[in-house]
């Protein structure tokens, strides 16, 4: 049965007035909308926009694509002799870095990756536009995991006591 | 309209209904439509129609009307494709008679019936009439139930409007609509000489219940149960499309238009502007400018409550109707009745 309509909340009606006030309010002020090919929206520094890599610092662990819950992420390598650092050492295998692509057309931004790199190798930057009319032009390869690294932000201070 | 034609009765009378749908419902019904959704839009903290037409997108309504006109006019296999095809047409008329009666000046007027209050709740009802043709007719569970909807929401807020009305016509003394502008204007509130708009002086708790009725009967939130989109995707609306639909649309919002100027007429004095003496020539050029303004106001009104408000339950309806409503206009019409003869 339709009993005490509006009777929880004080007198009737007053809740309707209420929400009208609210709406009224609402329609004078700015709308949030951002017309977004022309005015660009900022995200915040450190949003999860893409994923950049610092080849230098990657040790071909594979980590990350073990981690990867999408399994997005194509590495290969190989191992490279380098010759003693001092004279009468032995020389050094050191894996190099041949292919890391990131399929974004599978990624879903967990982060994951960016998480179990023991190397600091993978960063999040806060670029998001690069959206592709063809599906296969989402994977991006290792140059362009490269480049979005001069978009991605200092990383905070350390705290100092 | 007082121009003196020795033309044909029927030709005069075709100019009549082009002249009121092509300068009055028609363009009202676009701009009432962009008002929705830039209003809409804005107490959502959006933007709306922004693109179509250049600036503000003041033409997306158009834009809208000419996509719908576009599409194919479907009839389902399983509909009574006669009743289907005619249905939008009955609802249209419904709402477009309304406006024959309405007057936006002192000479502004189709038609000055006598008994205008009371044809215009007669043909007011008649777009239900055209719903439950358009529900029973589809073919289709949802729009069954919409139409069924639609003539149960009419017993709950069809009595209310007229005792609404009643206790106007009481304190106006007459039925004409004209007759209860010019009562507006003339009435001397205790004797001084100051005229105000019934909804000031006495008829405040039956603009109320007015409007409430006008709600229901326009199927707007809070009462938009017959449409109901989360339960009954469009109700009787569900199997239309292009031409048939773009004419309930229109129906829908030129009904807006009529009602409101009705409400204003009734009961905020319609084409008379508080302050002016009524017989002066000012009159004549503002007065559709001041009936247009009062109806806009009231289309907010309506506007404003349908992007706030959620919607009832069909028995929170009826109980609305039969428990508040309709005792108050009866206590409105005795009160009204008691001042009228005391005063």
């Amino acid at each position: 049965m339709a009993r005490g309509d509006g009777a929880s909340n004080g007198f009737p009606l007053v809740g309707l007035l209420k929400g009208m006030k609210v709406t009224f309010k609402a329609m004078l002020k700015k709308p949030v909308t951002i017309n977004y090919p022309k005015e660009k929206e900022t995200p915040v520094a450190r949003a999860r926009g893409v994923i950049a890599l610092d080849p230098e610092a990657c040790t071909v662990c594979m980590l990350c694509a073990r981690e990867c819950p999408d399994w997005c992420i194509y590495i290969e390598g190989h191992k490279e002799e380098v010759p003693p650092s001092k004279p009468g050492g032995r020389p050094r295998s050191r894996a190099t870095l041949d292919r890391f692509d990131l399929d974004y057309a599978l990624c879903m931004y967990c982060g994951i990756c960016v998480e179990v790199c023991p190397f600091d190798a993978l960063f999040w930057s806060p670029e998001y536009e690069y959206s592709e009319s063809s599906i296969s032009n989402m994977l991006h390869d290792q140059q362009r995991m490269t480049d979005w690294l001069e978009t991605v932000p200092d990383p905070p201070a350390l705290e100092s006591s | 309209m007082s121009i003196d034609l020795t033309i044909n009765f029927w030709l005069l009378l075709v100019v009549k209904v082009g002249l009121i749908v092509g300068v009055v419902a028609l363009p009202l019904a676009l701009v009432v439509i962009f008002g929705e959704l830039k209003i809409s839009a804005h107490m959502q903290s959006r933007i709306g129609p922004y693109f179509a037409g250049g600036r503000f997108g003041w033409a997306q309504p158009l834009a809208d009307g000419l996509k719908f006109l576009q599409k194919e006019d479907l009839v389902p296999a399983a509909a009574d494709s006669s009743v289907y095809r005619l249905a939008p047409y009955i609802v249209l008329i419904g709402t477009i008679a309304t406006f024959v009666i309405i007057p936006f000046g002192p000479d502004l007027v189709a038609s000055d019936l006598d008994l205008g209050v009371f044809y215009l709740l007669a043909v007011s009802s008649l777009g239900t009439l055209g719903v439950l043709m358009a529900g029973w007719s589809s073919g289709n569970k949802y729009s069954l139930i919409g139409g069924l909807r639609a003539a149960a929401q009419l017993i709950a807020y069809e009595l209310p409007l007229v005792l609404a009305a009643v206790a106007v016509v009481i304190q106006a003394g007459t039925l004409s609509l004209s007759g209860i502008v010019e009562a507006q204007a003339t009435t001397e509130l205790f004797g001084l000489n100051i005229h105000l708009p019934y909804v000031l002086i006495g008829q405040g708790v039956g603009f109320a219940i007015f409007t409430t009725a006008v709600l229901a009967e326009l199927s707007r939130i809070p009462f938009d149960m017959p449409i109901a989109e989360s339960e009954l995707t469009m109700g009787y609306l569900t199997e239309y499309s292009g031409f048939r639909f773009t004419m309930f649309f229109l129906g829908e919002y030129a009904g807006m238009i009529s009602f409101a100027a009705i409400g204003a007429t009734l009961y905020l004095g319609g084409w008379w502007l508080p302050g002016f003496d009524i017989t002066s020539d000012a009159m004549k050029f503002i007065g559709p400018i001041v009936l247009i303004t009062k109806v806009m106001l009231l289309a907010f009104l309506f506007i404003w409550v349908r992007w706030t408000w959620p919607r009832l339950r069909e028995d929170q309806l009826q109980t609305l109707a039969w428990k508040w409503l309709i005792p108050a206009a009866f206590v409105n019409i005795v009160a009204t009745a008691v001042f009228k003869v005391a005063f």
